[in-house]
């Protein structure tokens, strides 16, 4: 609470803490960043701002890069070398590499034990933490919410700022909770709450706020769970989306790399329990969810709010009041090649890709692979498994995973963004239908005219064993 | 960044609400290191046919009669999805220098103040009055200006827009928010002292 006794949201204690200074009527606050994650993709121009602007990186101890967005998943060749075959991809990997040495910001460059997706590394290494600001050239910068950070994505000429001069110019958004309650029934996942909420709310529901998700379903989640509900929160038009840290998160944070030891931890531990939003703390909006009413989630459309329980219909144009959206509807069914009232179970699909910054973590792979043992991928579908990062990838390995889904069928890569985003040559064909695990399922996302439907790893899982789309829940049984 | 004071343009709309930043500029062509020639991949694959050359006559953007439009007019939620500043950069280059929405996604809005495209933001009446008349009258001029945040309609309408403080003095400056935090520096200084470091990525 405030000197005054005033309740305080776990947002504005964070915000306050890092406010150099306020904001005024005259300029937005002045907001100190203690986490600046950085990738070969937005950050050149930044880095040649600097450079003409004959201007230094403030804090290279404060910032962190590693290649991800461009790089291929290819395998290693015979000399533990990734080849990068796109020229321009290479020369922008070869500019990354060189900016960062000339600024002096440790980097993790294609191939090296620590490169991932900045967004899985992050975490993974400790360097993300409670109470922390955090920020990246990345919209999905929202995913290190889930440890109570404020994190969220920036434009090329912010990082630019964010490197010169370790602070952000910031109007104070407003306060958003999502309460989510109830028990998770089997087989549904934190991705299929996150998919819930953003159908419920619409892509832009979240515009000018910061969420934080609340409520005992959220509470239940593990660590890679609640970073994938945090991830997708810019998919509701929120920039950040944060959740109380509590016993989960420190067990998570404790022992690694960056992360205090010895007195520093206890020091550590005894201000982020001081963290989670007072009891009373007022949000300018407050939306709830039951979890125990939700079932696998699944997109029928071409933005994530066109979301519906997989066993429901695809909805009609015609249904819908607003001329607006009756359009965008329209528009998006045409792009997917789908039908009003249509089913999407059973609906054939040619790929499915397991990855991105929402679901490549070793729990999420844990449970696909669960899945995926002793079952074959079908003959129709091409299989995509990309872990999201090196760590990932050898923890995979180490328990076997990678082998489970090579006998499968399915394709075992290297750490990247991968189909996610189709930078790197990992990509959909025109017309093809993908079950796929990432966060965006605009049109072309994936592959021009390619048609993604986005859902949870154990529904792409299921969907891949089938041949099209379908429930896991009455899959599971018999899995332990 | 150069002045903006007034835009006076032509109008073309794209009556599509979210508008997210893949279609605005896919991301194969975000492996660029510089900022130039990205007008050209602005509306991609919205743009130009199968073969990503020969350009849709169907597209508004291609139609003759709205060649040199430099005012778009646009659905609700404008530059939705990813933090790409690839976005503005493309849209400038493709000669729009002000966008007409409802509501922009926050971080493309930010990203195009910083490059002097300007985010207008009117009701939902207006923005229908507006596809209307871009798709009547091609040749419709709008004048939108910084000082007094109006956009003056061809009868004469004046319909005041929103645009924070600190934003409308950079435009209208050709300041750039850079040197506002550099000159800062001492005060960040300070807070750094009384505030201890959080996490060491060099350690």
């Amino acid at each position: 609470m405030t000197p005054n006794g005033k309740p305080r949201t776990l947002f504005e204690k964070v915000w306050n803490s890092h406010l150099v200074r306020a904001q005024s009527d005259d300029a937005p606050a002045v907001l100190y960043i203690d986490l600046h994650l950085v990738h070969e993709v937005t950050s050149p121009q930044a880095f040649s701002m600097l450079r003409e602007r004959g201007l230094t990186v403030r804090r290279p101890d404060q910032t962190i890069g590693t290649m991800d967005h461009s790089t291929p998943t290819t395998p290693r060749n015979e000399l533990g070398v990734i080849p990068v075959s796109d020229a321009m991809a290479a020369r922008q990997l070869d500019t990354f590499t060189r900016n960062c040495r000339d600024f002096g910001i440790p980097m993790y460059a294609l191939g090296d034990e620590h490169q991932g997706i900045v967004h899985v590394i992050g975490p993974e290494k400790g360097l993300t933490q409670p109470g922390m600001t955090v920020v990246c050239g990345d919209s999905h910068t929202s995913t290190h919410g889930a440890f109570g950070a404020l994190a969220f994505g920036i434009g090329t000429s912010e990082v630019g700022h964010v490197l010169a001069t370790q602070t952000l110019l910031q109007n104070r958004p407003q306060t958003m909770a999502v309460n989510v309650n109830g028990r998770l029934g089997d087989g549904v996942t934190a991705k299929d709450i996150i998919l819930a909420v953003i159908a419920r709310i619409g892509i832009g529901g979240g515009t000018g706020r910061v969420f934080e998700y609340r409520g005992d379903a959220i509470r239940s989640l593990n660590m890679e769970g609640r970073m994938t509900v945090c991830n997708m929160s810019i998919e509701g038009g929120a920039r950040a989306g944060m959740i109380a840290p509590d016993d989960t998160t420190f067990a998570y944070i404790h022992g690694r790399e960056h992360a205090p030891s010895g007195a520093d931890w206890d020091a550590a531990l005894a201000n982020w329990r001081g963290l989670p939003s007072d009891d009373g703390a007022a949000f300018d909006k407050e939306i709830t969810l039951r979890a125990d009413e939700l079932i696998p989630m699944i997109t029928y459309g071409t933005n994530p709010g066109m979301g519906i329980p997989i066993d429901a219909t695809v909805p009609a144009p015609e249904s819908e009041n607003d001329l607006n959206r009756r359009i965008a509807l329209d528009k998006a069914l045409t792009y997917m090649d789908l039908q009003p009232g249509q089913k999407l179970l059973g609906k054939s699909i040619d790929v499915v890709f397991i990855g991105s910054c929402t679901n490549s973590r070793i729990t999420d792979l844990r449970q696909a692979a669960k899945f995926i043992k002793g079952r074959k991928v079908a003959d129709s579908v091409r299989m995509m498994v990309v872990p999201g990062s090196q760590q990932v990838k050898r923890q995979a390995e180490s328990e076997g995973l990678d082998r489970v889904f090579r006998d499968a069928g399915a394709e075992w890569r290297e750490a990247g963004c991968s189909m996610c985003i189709a930078m790197n040559g990992d990509q959909l064909e025109p017309g093809q239908y993908a079950v796929s695990t990432s966060n965006r399922n605009f049109e072309g996302r994936q592959g021009k005219g390619g048609r993604t439907f986005l859902a949870s790893p154990l529904t792409a899982a299921a969907s891949a064993v089938a041949g099209a789309v379908t429930d896991p829940r009455p899959m599971l049984a018999g899995l332990t | 960044m150069e002045k903006v004071k007034r835009i006076r343009g032509s109008i073309v709309a794209i009556p599509v609400n979210d508008i997210d930043t893949d279609q605005i500029i896919p991301a194969r062509f975000l492996k660029v290191t510089d900022k130039q020639g990205l007008g050209k991949a602005a509306f991609c694959d919205w743009r130009y046919l199968e073969d990503g050359e020969t350009p849709n006559p169907d597209f508004v953007l291609n139609k003759p009669e709205y060649q040199g439009a430099s005012i778009l007019i646009a659905g609700n939620n404008f530059g939705c999805g990813s933090s790409r500043e690839h976005a503005p950069w493309a849209l400038l280059g493709a000669g729009i220098n002000a966008v007409i929405s409802t509501e922009f996604a926050d971080i493309f809005r930010n990203n195009a103040l910083k490059n002097g495209l300007l985010p207008i933001i009117v009701d939902e009446d207006t923005q229908q009055q507006l596809f209307s008349l871009a798709d009547e009258d091609p040749t419709t001029t709008l004048i939108a200006d910084v000082e007094s945040q109006t956009l003056t309609l061809p009868d004469g309408r004046e319909i005041r827009f929103p645009l924070d403080g600190f934003s409308k003095y950079c435009l209208l400056n050709g300041v750039d928010q850079l040197g506002y935090l550099l000159a800062l520096d001492d005060v960040v200084t300070a807070f750094e002292t009384s505030n201890p470091q959080r996490v060491m990525t060099t350690a």
